[in-house]
């Protein structure tokens, strides 16, 4: 197919192309730490489940030749890994971020020990449903590649937003993270809570990371994962924990880091690598934005160590 | 279920003895509470109250001692069986969630809760039961954002939700205005009146035990030393059961006041940011003489707290100047040592003494770091700082193992001796206190009120901010209540009315 100039239009087209690409293991980890944040607790080591999912979501995808059966081996991993770190987390005067740092530290070693083999093969990707037939321009085309995970992760944000209101276990998830005496006084073990929660959000990381070494990028390499992981956790403050706040704030954050490569693809040649630091620069400037020193943030659940 | 329309049952314990290893926490405490009744419960803190409420509920299980509902002797292994029974407890503080809404609140806190909720068909059912309370709350509403008064009553109404008849309420009013209080406490009694509910009720306030309870039963050290009808016995006759024969410190008698003595606190315009960050308080002017005590009365959550924290430097201010004897304050060390002020925080634990820090140490916070003669030193002597500290603790009669126990150790009423001795030691200018006897008991209050007393004779002035209005009328001179951030209303001790204050603390003017 020949390649039509649309000009400047392929920068915003890029970028939404870019976003919907990008957004996606924002969005898993994000609903995953959106869910173990509500039961009261924070997980920072997803960073590390995530390139640990990654990791095992390629190497069992080489070995069996199925994409799915790599996502349901990641999901897996990371399941262990946040009941690891709910587990560790119940013991009395353990603070949970620091098992959150040691645990991204032990997953991203971990990941890089057994993944080494893995770097060469090649894996069958995850599937995309071209909702950009109807156009004839590539760019279109590009941009409307939609990988079935999106709209799993869509789906999933809004079935989150309507559980926590609408179920029981969204209750109860509530009512731990808000007040662990209330929870107590209702005969509930709020560390059991926060042990499945946890576990729940450790496999959403590690779907998140299937996503990146089977469908974008698309390859296991040791620098797969530039903090994804760690700007999920941002992104859930930003979005007061709300799961439709962190899809619209995955999408936001993914549009970002889809702005320089849509400016090299336009043909911007200077100081485009400025903008492949948005995210980061984006990070900052929201975290400064909605911090406050005599303020706490409305809508943060009561039992988080960092805003008790 | 919530369904069931069930009646009030009564409640009994027999010979119900309590030991934690060789100390004794309830000696054969046998109290009858009959259907339908207002029974209040009183005794100083470790007493024994709460831990005869926690037998009953299944909290603790009691070393002998038996338990009869409704005439039937019945076994409570733990809060669970309690509840089968229609036993629940209304604790001191609220246990609801606060993000969740009173709907939520109410369907969570059930025993068989749907897997997913179909909220139509809840609300419709809710709307039913709350036809038949005496009480009218929003429940969509997140608790959060409800007064303590509103909270106080969804908690009653959550037992009564729950299908429980015999409730215990622990200091049910201790965080409501007097009239919120005579609301919620007006309408329990109407409902044990109908035959619809019994009610427990542990109290301190003796106002309140008259105006509402049927019977009461005081404890003392683990023992019950009296019951009998309300109507049959006078404050005085109560305070002898709680109390006993120890001595009560007096309060001193008020020297006259001086309406043209020297201003020392004077704040004006002061602005700050509230907790949230939302609202902010603001104080337009306000000063306090020496040689009087102004009260500062209000619900807490109006910004008194955030008032105090400007004032000991805890918090920053947007604008407003504070000036102590005429030259600006900005709670530095220096300045409060230059000015004589001293301040007693709330929580005196939390916010006025390093917790593991011995308690000589503590009591020489002020003084350590200067000579005799006010002159900074370069070696801190252990020696003077033990010699200073052992005087005081005497003086103050602070009831502590050893100088070297860390303070964190003491009693509460102990630590607010140790707090008070190193704040009212030396010359004192201006003394900022909040809430001084929130949670001791008897005898400790007494005493500290009467501390606050001699201080401001002495010439101290005081600024006063307290929850409890009792206090506050019995100590100041002049009151003040602040309520949404500003001080709204304010009035001589001469003419002060209950009524009024807790009007305008509701915020109804």
């Amino acid at each position: 197919m020949e390649t039509t100039d649309i000009g400047l239009w392929g920068v915003p087209l890029a970028m939404l192309g870019g976003a919907i690409r990008v957004s996606t293991p924002f969005i898993f980890v994000s609903l995953g730490e959106a869910i173990t944040e509500r039961s009261g607790r924070i997980n920072l080591g997803l960073e590390g489940t995530l390139v640990f999912g990654a990791m095992s979501a390629y190497a069992v995808a080489v070995m069996t030749g199925s994409p799915w059966l790599g996502l349901v081996a990641a999901a897996l991993a990371g399941l262990c890994f946040g009941l690891f770190h709910g587990w560790i987390c119940k013991f009395p005067k353990v603070n949970d971020i620091a098992i959150g740092i040691a645990l991204m530290l032990f997953g991203t070693g971990l990941a890089f020990f057994f993944g080494k083999p893995f770097i060469q093969p090649s894996a069958p990707d995850l599937p995309a449903i071209p909702f950009g037939a109807w156009s004839d321009i590539p760019q279109v085309q590009a941009a409307l590649n939609v990988n079935v995970l999106f709209l799993i992760g869509a789906a999933l944000a809004v079935f989150l937003w309507w559980a926590f209101r609408n179920t029981r276990v969204g209750l109860i998830v509530r009512v731990v993270g808000d007040s662990a005496d209330a929870a107590r006084a209702m005969g509930l073990n709020p560390n059991t809570v926060r042990l499945l929660a946890t576990g729940v959000g450790g496999a959403l990381a590690g779907i998140g990371g299937a996503y990146l070494s089977l469908y974008y990028p698309g390859s296991w390499t040791e620098r797969i994962s530039s903090g994804q992981g760690l700007m999920a956790v941002a992104l859930v403050i930003f979005a007061h924990w709300n799961p439709l706040g962190c899809f619209a704030a995955a999408l936001l954050f993914g549009g970002a880091g889809a702005l320089g490569p849509a400016l090299q693809s336009v043909g911007v040649t200077q100081g485009y690598y400025l903008f492949y630091a948005a995210p980061y620069i984006l990070t900052l400037i929201i975290m400064i934005a909605t911090s406050s020193p005599s303020r706490t943030l409305a809508g943060a659940p009561g039992e988080l160590s960092i805003t008790k | 279920m919530t369904g069931t329309h069930s009646k009030a049952i009564g409640v009994e314990t027999i010979g119900m003895t309590m030991r934690f290893g060789a100390f004794t926490a309830l000696d054969d405490v046998s109290i009858k509470v009959p259907a339908g009744s207002f029974h209040a419960l009183l005794g100083e803190n470790g007493a024994g109250k709460s831990t005869l409420v926690k037998c009953m509920m299944g909290f603790y299980h009691p070393t002998s001692g038996d338990m009869l509902v409704d005439g039937r002797q019945v076994a409570i292994a733990s809060p669970r069986d309690a509840s089968a029974l229609g036993l629940g407890m209304v604790y001191q503080h609220f246990t609801l969630v606060p993000s969740l809404t009173g709907a939520e609140n109410l369907v969570i806190s059930r025993e068989k809760v749907p897997g997913v909720i179909d909220w139509r068909k809840e609300r419709t059912a809710l709307a039913q039961f709350m036809e038949r309370m005496p009480f009218k709350l929003p429940l969509d509403v997140k608790v959060a954002e409800l007064a303590a008064g509103e909270k106080q009553k969804l908690e009653i109404i959550k037992q009564l939700y729950l299908g429980r008849n015999f409730l215990v309420l622990d200091e049910p009013t201790s965080v409501l205005t007097p009239g919120e209080a005579q609301e919620v406490l007006g309408l329990v009694r109407g409902m044990t009146k109908a035959g619809d509910l019994t009610v427990l009720m542990i109290s301190h306030k003796f106002h309140e035990v008259t105006a509402f309870a049927d019977d009461i039963a005081v404890l003392r050290k683990g023992r019950l030393t009296g019951t009998g009808k309300v109507s049959d016995l006078t404050h005085k006759a109560m305070a002898a059961m709680m109390i006993g024969d120890q001595p009560i410190a007096a309060l001193d008698s008020r020297a006259a006041p001086k309406p043209d003595a020297e201003i020392v606190l004077k704040v004006k315009a002061l602005k700050a940011p509230d907790r949230t960050g939302l609202k902010s308080i603001d104080i337009a002017d306000l000063g306090v003489r020496s040689g009087e005590i102004v009260g500062i009365a209000g619900i807490s959550g109006n910004g008194q707290k955030e008032f105090l924290e400007v004032l000991a430097g805890q918090r920053p201010r947007n604008g407003g100047e504070v000036k102590v004897r005429g030259s600006a304050y900005a709670a530095t060390r220096a300045e409060a040592r230059a000015l004589n002020v001293r301040l007693i925080p709330e929580e005196p634990l939390k916010n006025a003494c390093a917790p593991r820090m011995t308690v000589a140490e503590n009591i020489a916070f002020r003084t350590f770091d200067v000579d005799g003669n006010g002159k900074p030193v370069s070696w801190i002597s252990a020696g003077a700082i033990k010699s200073f500290s052992a005087r005081l603790v005497e003086q103050f009669k602070v009831k502590t193992a050893s100088l070297s126990s860390p303070i964190a150790s003491l009693s509460g009423g102990n630590v607010q001796r140790a707090v008070l001795a190193r704040e009212l030691t030396g010359e004192v200018d201006l003394l900022i206190v909040s809430n001084p006897c929130f949670g001791l008991d008897f005898s400790a209050v007494a005493e500290i009120r009467a501390r606050i007393m001699k201080a401001r004779n002495a010439g101290a002035a005081v600024l006063l901010m307290s929850e409890d209005l009792d206090e506050l009328l019995e100590l100041s001179d002049r009151i003040l209540v602040m309520s949404d951030g500003a001080l709204v209303y304010e009035t001589p001790i001469a003419q002060a009315s209950v009524q009024t204050i807790g009007e305008h603390m509701a915020g109804h003017h």
